[in-house]
């Protein structure tokens, strides 16, 4: 009795990995019939099939889009190349992605020609050329950090001010009219262990007072910055320490104003969209320093055929596609695309403070870090552990900045990563002056 | 057939095993991360921990913690031990409910009392409602050192005195009762057969419960980094950091070492300073 019931399930699974097996090629081989979209992007499931369903379709030709990790993404790339023939019709990544294969990729400058309508902000077109006068990918898609206060704040705005070009000053005093007002501390900041503070000093604070993130962390123009961050931190709310996501502080009222990541401030403006407004990251001396999670298309020379890749590049920089990848993947237009009204009111809230913020005229964007490879997250800990030596714990700026500029630099030659954006290329490891 | 010499081996083979597949190897591997660089002998590993800003705090941080939390159990579990065993009747239940804790696994543990002590939590909604305070404060800042090492210790004491008590109680249920009646006879008062009769006959209970506490105080993490972030860095929490966070096995070695040595003397202090002689063994 046993016996039979074992064979019968032998069976049965048999069947099913057998149905499953040729699913899979069955989809295989229809799926080799459209132009191959090779991305680091949109991995999630629900999210890749938006964007075949409601982005692709469109196209006219079929798309086969297909998000990879990163390992098998650059393994077959590398293996195009070296057999200088290739089936990756256009590659979707991240600016970081694209870094590497500069003189593989082809220049796209006759398709940024005829983007015509389509306005991409300077500050990526001028990121796309990689360092070359030619355009190397087209800025595709952008997530960011911007501000979002609750529209109580606004009263206690500094006279003068203008909420779309804050400076670091008036954010300063802008807390502590609220402070004075209220009786307790309203601006606040990620601060806590599942906070993303390391990415307001390096693609915020840094970027606005030092024009750099790694050259020059131990500048005088950084011991500035962090007096005037000690300033602003003397009318924060102390429980910023505890925040991970400053959509919560600002759901409960503890927090009016913060800085923080568009996604982790989604459910504050879908549930209150009445009562939040977001606006671009404040501007210090050297300009408005802001991280753009940027993500472009490029085309390889073992392309199969150049001309129709070029034809999908500009269908995905039309205005209705720019939408249609934002509903799918939360990710915000890099043009002036206008957003429908229908939109879910966190995408409206945030993409108009995004493409304000890459938009302004002072912009200076900071990349994510690159090249440090497992080592982001010791050159993580430079940024929050000078934060909590120096604000939370009082340290002297000078010493602390001296000390962390060693350990800074010993990363960087372990990984010997080139400077990255604000600070100027570099011939070899990106020094730390 | 097997020998009668060759059995008690046998049967302990299969936990000797255990141990060294997933201690005795693990510990060596832990103790090569700490020493070594690409196969070379370097004590940089311990030179970047030292010099690391977190290290001190930790430490202080942690010892603090055990100098604090160590005594209060044991006074309690004495307490509450000398209590039990007086009970007639509804002992079990009583012990029953006082080791309820142990069941809850220390995170668990960290997160109750965090409900409780949070800004929004049950402690700040008895003060709002009984007019105490007009609107909820937060006891957990970052700046109020002296709340987190409170509430890190009432969660630590909450949590893990049963432990010391369980122990105790067995130590207390060991000892004739002949010695208590005879001192008893000769007038003494219960405190005076309490620090003359129970506490020295309970040394070897004492020093059990002393070096499981102690080891395992050392090791606290979970509750800490609950209630507390960041904001109060221990051994154990930094050793978490360095190897998943900053994902930097070396470092993350020599704090898991550092660790191992803390405890180590503390429990050859305890075994001293509380010798058990061979006859007083029970």
């Amino acid at each position: 009795m046993l016996g039979k019931q074992f064979t019968l399930r032998g069976a049965l699974s048999a069947l099913a990995v057998t149905a499953g097996l040729s699913a899979a090629f069955g989809a295989g081989a229809a799926r080799a019939d459209g132009m191959l979209f090779w991305s680091t992007q949109a991995r999630p499931v629900e999210e890749a099939q938006a964007v075949r369903e409601q982005v692709l379709a469109g196209f006219g030709a079929p798309v086969d889009f297909q998000p990879q990790d990163n390992g098998p993404f650059f393994t077959r790339i590398q293996a195009e190349l070296e057999s200088g023939k290739g089936t990756i019709a256009v590659l979707g990544g991240l600016h970081a992605d694209f870094s590497t294969l500069v003189p593989n990729m082809i220049d796209l400058d006759d398709v940024a020609g005829t983007l015509g309508d389509a306005h991409i902000s300077q500050t990526f077109t001028g990121l796309s050329k990689l360092g070359t006068d030619h355009y190397k990918y087209i800025p595709w898609m952008q997530a960011s950090y911007v501000m979002a206060a609750n529209k109580k704040a606004l009263q206690y705005l500094p006279k003068g001010a203008d909420i779309n070009a804050l400076t670091y000053d008036q954010l300063i005093e802008w807390a502590k009219a609220m402070k004075d007002a209220t009786g307790s501390p309203k601006f606040g900041l990620p601060a806590g262990p599942k906070g993303l503070l390391h990415r307001f000093f390096q693609g915020y604070a840094y970027p606005s007072f030092t024009g750099s993130v790694v050259t020059n962390f131990r500048s005088p123009e950084a011991v500035a910055m962090w007096d005037k961050l000690k300033e602003l931190w003397a009318v924060a709310q102390p429980a910023s320490t505890n925040y991970g996501f400053m959509q919560e502080p600002l759901l409960t009222g503890e927090v009016w104003v913060a800085w923080e990541h568009t996604s982790r401030l989604q459910d504050a403006f879908n549930k209150m969209p009445d009562d939040f407004v977001a606006f671009p990251a404040p501007a210090g001396p050297q300009g408005r320093g802001f991280m753009p999670v940027l993500t472009g298309l490029a085309v390889l020379k073992t392309a199969p055929d150049a001309a129709e890749s070029k034809k999908l590049i500009s269908y995905l920089m039309k205005p209705e596609s720019q939408v249609a990848m934002l509903k799918a993947t939360g990710f915000f237009p890099v043009t002036d695309a206008k957003l429908p009204d229908d939109m879910p009111a966190s995408m409206r809230i945030s993409g108009a403070a995004i493409q304000a913020q890459s938009g302004a005229k002072d912009a200076v964007a900071s990349l994510l870090p690159q090249g440090l490879g497992e080592l982001g997250g010791r050159f993580n800990k430079v940024y929050t552990d000078s934060f909590q030596r120096i604000v939370l714990a009082g340290q002297p700026v000078k010493d602390v900045l001296d000390d962390e500029a060693k350990v800074l630099k010993s990363i960087m030659d372990e990984a010997k990563a080139p400077c990255w954006a604000p600070d100027k290329p570099s011939e070899g490891t990106c020094p730390v002056n | 057939m097997i020998s009668k010499r060759a059995l008690p081996y046998l049967l302990l083979l299969p936990a000797t095993v255990f141990l060294i597949v997933f201690f005795v190897l693990p510990f060596l591997q832990v103790a090569w991360y700490a020493v070594t660089d690409d196969g070379g002998f370097t004590l940089q590993h311990f030179e970047t921990m030292r010099q690391d800003w977190k290290f001190m705090p930790a430490l202080t941080n942690t010892f603090l913690l055990v100098i604090i939390i160590v005594p209060i159990q044991i006074a309690l579990s004495l307490g509450m031990a000398s209590l039990v065993t007086k009970m007639k009747t509804g002992r079990e239940l009583v012990l029953y409910i006082w080791t309820i804790p142990l069941g809850i696994s220390d995170l668990a543990a960290g997160l109750i009392w965090l409900s409780i002590l949070d800004q929004t939590g049950f402690m700040n909604s008895v003060l709002f409602h009984l007019g105490v305070v007009d609107q909820p404060v937060n006891h957990l800042l970052y700046n109020d050192y002296p709340a987190l090492i409170a509430a890190v210790v009432l969660a630590e004491v909450w949590r893990s005195t049963a432990i010391v008590l369980v122990v105790l109680v067995a130590g207390m249920g060991l000892i004739p009762k002949e010695y208590g009646e005879a001192a008893e006879v000769f007038g003494a008062s219960p405190w005076k057969r309490f620090i003359k009769v129970t506490l020295p006959l309970l040394r070897p209970s004492l020093q059990t419960a002393l070096i499981l506490r102690t080891i395992l105080a050392f090791e606290v993490f979970a509750v800490a980094v609950a209630l507390t972030g960041t904001n109060l860095p221990v051994l154990m929490s930094e050793t978490f950091h360095w190897q998943f966070d900053l994902q930097d096995r070396h470092v993350a070695s020599a704090y898991a070492l550092v660790l191992l040595a803390v405890s180590i003397a503390f429990t050859l202090v305890y075994l001293r300073v509380l010798r058990v002689r061979e006859e007083e063994r029970a």
